[in-house]
């Protein structure tokens, strides 16, 4: 069984392909790394899984059930769940309500009109410890307004393992941070238990070759090179396109 | 719920349940009354536009197809009672229509369709003449009496509507508080996000259109019963743009700013326009001192005026000299 598996994705917007016949398969508990030029087409492959954008050919599984035609919300009750390249939290609220936005929207509360959302502890109490998670336990009431770069890029990750993913998926997490930041991230993803797999989009090669076990080098649309990282780096169709040798 | 806070609700209590007595006049709490009604109305629409982000100009449709529901059917010769349930019933179910044509666009689509349906209405009230009376309206000949409570007299009636008015308040209150009035605003900040995060973004909008329908259709009834008498000119585009007037000027998604908003407007229509002929030219005069002055309405901007008067008048904070090398 694999934990997702893309089978012949295509897309194009208008005349251009933005992905081409691309197959993927994930093993549960792995931790996969998407990497390519700009352009190449790895953050609309992220959006086609999670169904932000309809393909226009292949198919999607998650744990061995199709969920091409599903809709996103329909496979975040399944167990995927994301991070954005650009940063989407909800900037007029506290930290805390964003990681609890982010428990709500699986929780058959959301739909109640008749009670107070600030006294559901047990909810509220999942958020803190969710917060805590990645080291924002103590800027749980700060507003979102308030806080760095850094600290929204964890914010995001605390609501993704917040809803308990099987699938998550990472959209450049490091991007925009600095060193010490990169360090602190580097460490949160490296806790995530193995019942979780992985797949992430990074450009920063030093920490995310050091994460993935098996790599994926998309361009134009194209799934070119996979393997492990020494098979990757190894390749010369990767150092010819991506490392630039 | 903060001591303050606490006080200040009593205290607006005490003045809306003393308004007839400290009133020069019947034709104040006529105000009052019409002040309370609209900013039922103008909650109604603060539910979508402030809280949902779906700015609607076809709300004084719905508004009026409440109003002649009610004296449709009281002319037919049914109770007041069944009058009321049948007018609550058509106009959620209007809304309910309207809400599946329109909530297939947001933002300016959103607009233009609500637009474009409150017209429709606007039209059949002036020529569906068989039904509606055409220009000259329906008249209403009593207003209910709840547990014998005649309902006559300007103050009775001030107080019935204070009554609903308070319901809806509370409703409301209770309403953005909970997970689901999160989840409306979830909407409004990042629907692509909140989509992904599990949410029934088309639904939880319908939802709130509902809603805003079914406190839109008890503002219009009070409307009509206030004025027993219901025209065209209620259903009007210039009726759907003074609520959203309301809601911007007093503060959109704040539970007070409509209540402002509609009291803003009220006085002005009604009490300056005695003194000055020129009244609209003041009120938009006012609205664009609001947008310039206080962007977020009139009560957050109060508010942030408060803070910053506070801030200043405190004078600046103390510095505290700090252990460069704390725990040595």
């Amino acid at each position: 069984m694999t934990a997702l598996s893309v089978r012949g994705l295509e897309k194009s917007f208008g005349g251009l392909r933005v992905t081409r016949e691309v197959n993927l398969e994930v093993a549960p508990g792995e931790r996969r790394l998407i990497i390519g030029p700009n352009g190449a087409g790895k953050t609309t492959l992220f959006n086609l899984i999670t169904g932000e954008l309809r393909p226009d050919g292949g198919s999607i599984l998650l744990f061995d059930r199709d969920l091409t035609r599903d809709t996103s919300r329909r496979r975040a009750h399944l167990g995927m769940s994301r991070t954005y390249q650009i940063i989407t939290l909800f900037p007029r609220d506290t930290l805390l309500r964003n990681v609890t936005m982010s428990l709500l929207g699986l929780h058959r509360m959301r739909w109640n009109p008749l009670v107070r959302l600030d006294a559901q502890h047990q909810l509220i109490e999942q958020a803190r410890s969710a917060l805590d998670r990645v080291g924002l336990g103590h800027l749980a009431a700060r507003p979102l307004s308030e806080t760095s770069y850094g600290e929204r890029r964890r914010v995001e990750i605390a609501m993704a393992l917040a809803q308990n993913p099987k699938v998550l998926l990472l959209d450049e997490p490091f991007a925009g941070l600095s060193v010490e930041e990169r360090r602190e991230v580097q460490k949160l993803l490296a806790d995530i238990p193995r019942d979780v797999t992985i797949v992430m989009i990074e450009h920063d090669m030093d920490v995310a070759l050091g994460f993935a076990e098996r790599i994926s080098v998309m361009h134009f649309g194209e799934v070119i090179v996979e393997g492990t990282r020494a098979e990757v780096v190894a390749n010369p169709r990767t150092r010819e396109i991506y490392l630039g040798e | 719920m903060s001591r303050a806070r606490l006080v200040a609700i009593l205290a607006a209590l005490a003045i809306l349940i003393a308004a007839p007595y400290w009133l020069p006049g019947t034709y104040y709490v006529n105000i009052a009354t019409q002040i309370l009604i609209y900013a039922i109305f103008a909650l109604g629409m603060d539910l979508l536009l402030g809280y949902g982000g779906l700015v609607s100009l076809g709300h004084a449709g719905l508004f009026g197809v409440a109003s002649y529901a009610i004296a449709v059917v009281l002319a037919a010769g049914w109770g007041h009672a069944a009058a009321i349930m049948l007018a609550l019933i058509v106009t959620v179910a209007t809304t309910a229509v309207f809400a599946l044509m329109s909530l297939r666009a947001t933002g300016i689509g959103f607009l233009m369709i609500t637009l474009a349906l409150g017209q429709i209405l606007w039209g059949l009230a002036y020529r569906w003449i068989s039904v509606t009376n055409g220009d000259n309206g329906l008249n209403i000949s009593s207003r209910p009496a709840p547990f014998g409570i005649d309902l006559n007299g300007a103050s009775a009636f001030y107080y019935a509507v204070l009554v609903v008015f308070g319901l809806v308040f509370a409703a409301m209150a209770l309403f953005v508080a909970s997970p689901f009035g999160a989840s409306l605003r979830g909407t409004r900040d990042q629907p692509r996000r909140m989509d992904a995060l599990g949410y029934h973004v088309w639904m939880i909008r319908f939802c709130a259109c509902l809603f805003s329908g079914l406190l839109t259709a008890i503002a219009g009834i009070l409307f009509v019963y206030y004025n027993q008498f219901i025209s065209p000119q209620a259903l009007a585009l210039t009726a759907s743009a003074e609520v959203v007037l309301m809601v911007i000027a007093g503060g959109a998604g704040t539970l007070l700013g409509p209540v402002v908003g509609a009291a803003l407007v009220v006085i002005m229509k009604n009490v300056v326009s005695a003194y000055i002929a020129r009244w609209n030219f003041m009120l938009g005069a006012i609205f664009v001192a609001i947008v310039i002055l206080m962007p977020e309405g009139l009560v957050p901007g109060t508010v942030r005026f408060a803070r910053w008067a506070r801030k200043t008048l405190a004078g600046p904070v103390p510095r505290v000299a700090t252990d460069p090398e704390p725990g040595r």
